[in-house]
């Protein structure tokens, strides 16, 4: 197929070859888990690291993802990506080793992990999905679920004297000196998802060139659990999300 | 290496080392950090690696990142230590992975204190985590055991691609004791191995994913189906014990690790009294090896000696008996060890003789 539009004309758009064509995603319409897949996909790709990459999946709605992507993969316990990443990438130091994990699973019950994963500085890659809320088990409140943001329970708005503040991990992470790189995107508009494609390429081309531990953070949507049309979603996150996780660089020692 | 004093700690980190384990993972716990501190020093002379987890939890899940590149990894800990790796177990075994997991076992429940104990007996034996499961547990009953069993945990992983727990009370760890460590003989197991990541172009340019989820209930039962077949197999194939003065006894002492030392001297007394009293010494704890209570008509009871208040392995000797003798009970806890007066004494008492006069 391919091949014929090579001869007819350029191809411009296509599946990535690191995705796996055989299965159907289980995700909710307008959901930008399949953005972020995608683009770990063309990173992979423009790499040309499928044979020696090695993914962990968390537990949240891209548990499955050992399935989507045509890779080696460990699905992992929640939050424990990043201890399964330091086992592989120790034991097997000649492949490239990431993770993606959502907010719950990273800032939550992973915090340990993810804090001292990084702490330790082995090169690895982390993806981080934000999208406010837990998505797999039905809309509850998250560590980065934003003030005054109702979820099934925060159901009057989250009120920081009783649950706190949402929780920023690209700057907490920025206050450990190992990390080689961290930054924060956004996945509501082709203009954001441009940078966020360049930020992905660059966290993976960090640990292929040996260069420390790299983290990206992915302001996503869940317009199920939002309650929101997927257009609405993306708005809202830039309306809400952005201003309180601000965009950008926040380390680049690569 | 020639017959060396070493510590039970030392001991069996030398012994893996010499097995072929070049990747450790674990967090410091009393009375077991000899084990990381050995690792830590040892491995990289190897061309090996040691890390030192944040958690517990965090470290078994380094050490099923590592099993899942194939390489023979192992973590040690204590008590408190292994309830935290008890979800990590859970998936390790779920997904098939050999790993070696040392417990030098302490007073508990709860931080209960860093002496010697048997209460992890029902923890262990019953695969520690979630779902259905189980871990070959071993149990060494001095160093060269000890040594012998970490090494053996090594092979018997591989074999049936599940957990191994060689399971030491804090005597076991903190004593010392002549011993012979010699290298095991191994290949890097990760080459062709079914469940191991990292050889995509070695197995033709498919991936391989290690996964623990089944949303479909068929497959889930499937599956589980196949670990129940695998356990079968190991119950048939696995048990290991000893049998002390067994063949005319009329009192049988049951007991592992330390404890089983303690019954050795007093069935010795006993003995030397024309007392008819031996004692089966599981060996495995899981599978518990069922075969090795059979016992000769002479035998008219049993007395169960442990290091556990709640005496945790009485219920697996009762049914490994079938029910048909009756079961006394002895012992210390709370990081006591019973004295060989105190089961001396038991004996005599269940076999109606007046006590020795004190020597």
């Amino acid at each position: 197929m391919s091949g014929t539009l090579e001869k007819e004309g350029r191809l411009v758009f296509g599946m990535p070859k690191v995705w796996n064509r055989d299965v159907h995603t289980h995700y909710c319409p307008g959901c930008t888990h399949g953005v972020a897949h995608r683009l770990v996909c063309e990173a992979i790709d423009e790499l040309g690291i499928q044979d020696r990459t090695i993914g962990i999946a968390p537990v949240g709605c891209a548990v499955l993802m050992h399935q989507y992507l045509d890779l080696d993969m460990i699905e992992a316990a929640h939050g424990r990506a990043p201890a399964l990443a330091t086992g592989a990438k120790v034991t097997r130091p000649d492949k490239v080793v990431f993770t993606y994990q959502g907010d719950g699973d990273l800032a939550s019950i992973g915090m340990a992990e993810i804090v001292h994963a990084i702490n330790r500085g082995l090169p690895i890659t982390i993806v981080f999905i934000n999208n406010a809320i837990y998505g797999m088990t039905g809309g509850q409140m998250a560590p980065t679920t934003l003030i005054g943001q109702k979820s099934t329970t925060s159901p009057n708005g989250r009120d920081p004297k009783v649950n706190g503040y949402p929780i920023r991990m690209c700057e907490l992470l920025t206050t450990l000196a190992s990390p080689a790189y961290i930054e924060r995107c956004a996945l509501s508009s082709p203009k954001y998802i441009l940078k966020a494609k360049q930020a992905v390429l660059k966290a993976f081309r960090n640990q292929v060139e040996n260069k420390g531990v790299s983290f990206v953070e992915l302001l996503s949507t869940c317009p199920t659990n939002w309650g929101k049309r997927p257009t609405d979603a993306c708005k809202w996150l830039e309306d809400n999300m952005i201003p309180y996780y601000p965009l950008g660089v926040y380390k680049d020692l690569a | 290496m020639a017959r060396a004093l070493m510590k039970g700690t030392e001991a069996i980190a030398e012994a893996a080392i010499q097995a072929g384990c070049k990747y450790f993972f674990g967090y410091p716990i009393t009375p077991q950090n000899e084990i990381p501190e050995y690792m830590s020093a040892n491995l990289p002379k190897v061309g090996g690696f040691y890390v030192q987890g944040e958690s517990e939890v965090a470290s078994i899940n380094m050490v099923m990142g590592g099993a899942c590149t194939g390489k023979r990894v192992m973590t040690t800990s204590s008590s408190p230590g292994i309830s935290l790796m008890s979800e990590g177990i859970s998936y390790i075994s779920m997904c098939e992975l050999p790993c070696v997991i040392v417990n030098i076992a302490r007073g508990g429940p709860g931080l209960g204190n860093i002496l010697p104990s048997q209460g992890d007996y029902s923890q262990a034996t019953r695969g520690v985590g979630h779902g259905d499961h189980s871990i070959i547990v071993l149990a060494p009953g001095n160093l060269q055991e000890a040594v012998d069993l970490t090494q053996d945990a090594f092979e018997l992983s591989q074999k049936y691609r599940m957990p191994v727990m060689v399971l030491a009370d804090g005597f076991m760890g903190q004593m010392m004791e002549a011993v012979d460590i010699k290298p095991r003989a191994h290949e890097d197991p990760s080459v062709n191995a079914p469940w191991a990541l990292g050889w995509w172009n070695e197995r033709g340019g498919h991936h391989l994913t290690v996964y623990s989820m089944h949303m479909d209930p068929d497959k889930l039962e499937a599956h589980d189906r196949h670990l129940q077949e695998k356990y079968a197999k190991v119950r048939a194939n696995e048990q290991r014990f000893e049998r002390f003065h067994v063949d005319d006894a009329e009192l049988v002492l049951t007991s592992y690790g330390t404890t089983s030392r303690v019954c050795r001297s007093a069935i010795a007394n006993l003995r030397a009294e024309g007392l008819k009293v031996g004692m089966v010494r599981p060996i495995t704890m899981w599978p518990f090896p069922v075969s090795g209570f059979e016992m000769p008509k002479s035998v008219k009871g049993i007395l169960d000696v442990e290091m556990s208040a709640a005496f945790q392995m009485e219920d697996d000797v009762r049914l490994a008996t079938l029910c048909d003798l009756p079961i006394a009970t002895t012992g210390r806890w709370g990081g006591h060890s019973p004295t060989v007066r105190q089961v001396e004494e038991k004996c005599r008492e269940l076999l109606g003789v007046s006590s020795a006069p004190a020597k």
